[in-house]
């Protein structure tokens, strides 16, 4: 099993008495309000979600990501972790000072130690991350709408916010205890955040007939218009799970963290956190964690030759289709007939059926993962 | 190291440029020998183990196994 990224899994979840003295400690301490996204990312540092990080980017490490895609420590990391807050709520937070970090209804969630407080350049980070300044990209928007100056420091949780998910959420230390339980030696990791069509499974056990397990960690989360709502993202899989998988080859547990879609940064970033969860390998399809048309269809595969030092071996898949022909799932390399053969996955048509109230065909989906996205009312996220 | 035979491994230039960096004036004659001994030392004895406290064992197991994971 690989180590952690740094070397180590970072723990600063405080317990016992450290805890109640942190808690009763943070109703005195200037109170920063954070939103349900943050609520999760706070959590992930402090399980070991984001190893090796320990808290919020520091100025020097998050220039150093922009410009190197690596931390100051030239560990690669691709996507920065922020903190914003706007220079009203700043006043009066000095560097050395702690705050602490609350939810909208103003329960506490971490204290933070303050080391930095610096300004950034909005357009510098939409270009260094999304390679665009276009606000049609949901990153890039997202990134405009940032209040105007960063805190940079160490975080400790205090409470861990229970949802609907809790019964899929694993920490890092979980999933590592759980495959060695299980007895795997490679494992693979897969991110998602469609309902499982054949052209997905087709690639999830492909990967299998090399190794021991396969790791299926949807990203739940806050994600763009016209994607597939969670709990159906979820109950989908456990469906595909139960009718079509070994169970002691798979497992399925959530990443709560929103998409990006910063594409190929985004990509290493999903490899660094797998390799986290304990993943020896990463499946990265076409246009992973793309939008739009913005990143080339396998810049993501691409670039994973810039970090020969990422300690997670990944896995390129091209796209699939089923060929009516061969009769099964190919791909370019594998089948020789012609484009009228072939039925592709395509998303958006998938999406376009299901709204139409129209079951896809099985040679594109599994009928219970169909019937299960079919009997919701509104499936896809507002 | 001699009677050892040698292979190369590939390392970003600018990680390069760092070591020689951290190894000037030291008894570290370079970057390799350098590399090679940060190595010896991360990989001895320790590779593929992890260490948790047997209480902190315990605990994640009945989660997993209250959670239907083993």
């Amino acid at each position: 099993m690989p180590k952690p990224h740094g070397g180590r899994l970072i723990d600063r979840v405080l317990s016992g008495e450290r805890r109640e003295r942190a808690l009763e400690e943070s109703k005195e301490l200037q109170k920063i309000v954070i939103s349900s996204e943050l609520v999760r990312d706070i959590e992930n540092i402090a399980y070991g979600v984001f190893s090796s990080l320990e808290g919020f980017l520091g100025q020097e490490d998050y220039l150093s990501v922009l410009g190197n895609k690596r931390l100051a420590n030239d560990l690669p990391w691709t996507i920065p972790i922020l903190l914003d807050v706007s220079r009203r709520e700043a006043t009066g937070m000095s560097v050395g000072d702690d705050v602490a970090l609350v939810t909208e209804d103003d329960r506490p969630v971490a204290v933070m130690h303050i080391e930095e407080k610096y300004g950034f350049d909005k357009m510098e980070l939409a270009q260094q991350v999304f390679g665009t300044t276009d606000v049609g990209h949901p990153g890039v928007a997202k990134a405009f709408n940032m209040k105007d100056l960063l805190l940079g420091g160490k975080i400790d949780l205090i409470n861990e916010l229970e949802d609907a998910f809790y019964k899929y959420r694993l920490k890092p230390i979980e999933t590592r205890i759980l495959f060695r339980e299980k007895g795997w030696r490679t494992i693979v990791g897969f991110q998602t955040r469609n309902v499982p069509h054949l052209g997905h499974e087709y690639v999830q056990k492909t990967a299998l007939t090399f190794v021991d397990g396969v790791f299926i960690n949807p990203v739940i989360g806050r994600k763009k218009r016209g994607d597939f709502k969670d709990e159906i993202i979820l109950e989908t899989y456990d469906a595909l799970i139960n009718h079509y998988y070994l169970k002691d080859n798979a497992v399925l547990a959530v990443l709560e963290t929103e998409m990006r879609y910063a594409g190929p940064y985004e990509a290493i970033f999903h490899a660094i956190v797998r390799k986290n969860f304990g993943c020896t390998h990463f499946i990265v399809g076409r246009d992973h964690a793309g939008v739009g048309k913005y990143y080339k269809p396998y810049a993501a595969q691409e670039i994973f030759d810039e970090f020969p030092d990422l300690g997670i071996n990944p896995l390129f898949f091209t796209a699939f289709f089923y060929c009516k022909k061969c009769g099964g799932v190919e791909n370019e390399r594998t089948c020789p007939h012609g484009e009228a053969h072939r039925i592709n996955f395509s998303g958006t048509e998938i999406r376009e059926m299901f709204l139409r109230g129209e079951k896809p065909p099985q040679q594109l989906m599994r009928p219970e993962v169909a019937e299960i996205v079919l009997k919701w009312k509104d499936p896809f996220v507002d | 190291m001699s009677g050892n035979e040698f292979a190369s491994v590939r390392i970003p230039k600018s990680l390069l440029e760092k070591i020689k960096k951290k190894i000037l004036n030291t008894s570290f004659s370079s970057a390799s020998e350098y590399v090679t001994y940060l190595l010896e030392k991360e990989l001895s004895g320790t590779e593929d183990k992890e260490v948790f406290s047997k209480e902190d064992e315990e605990k994640v197991k009945e989660r997993l196994r209250r959670l239907g994971y083993l």
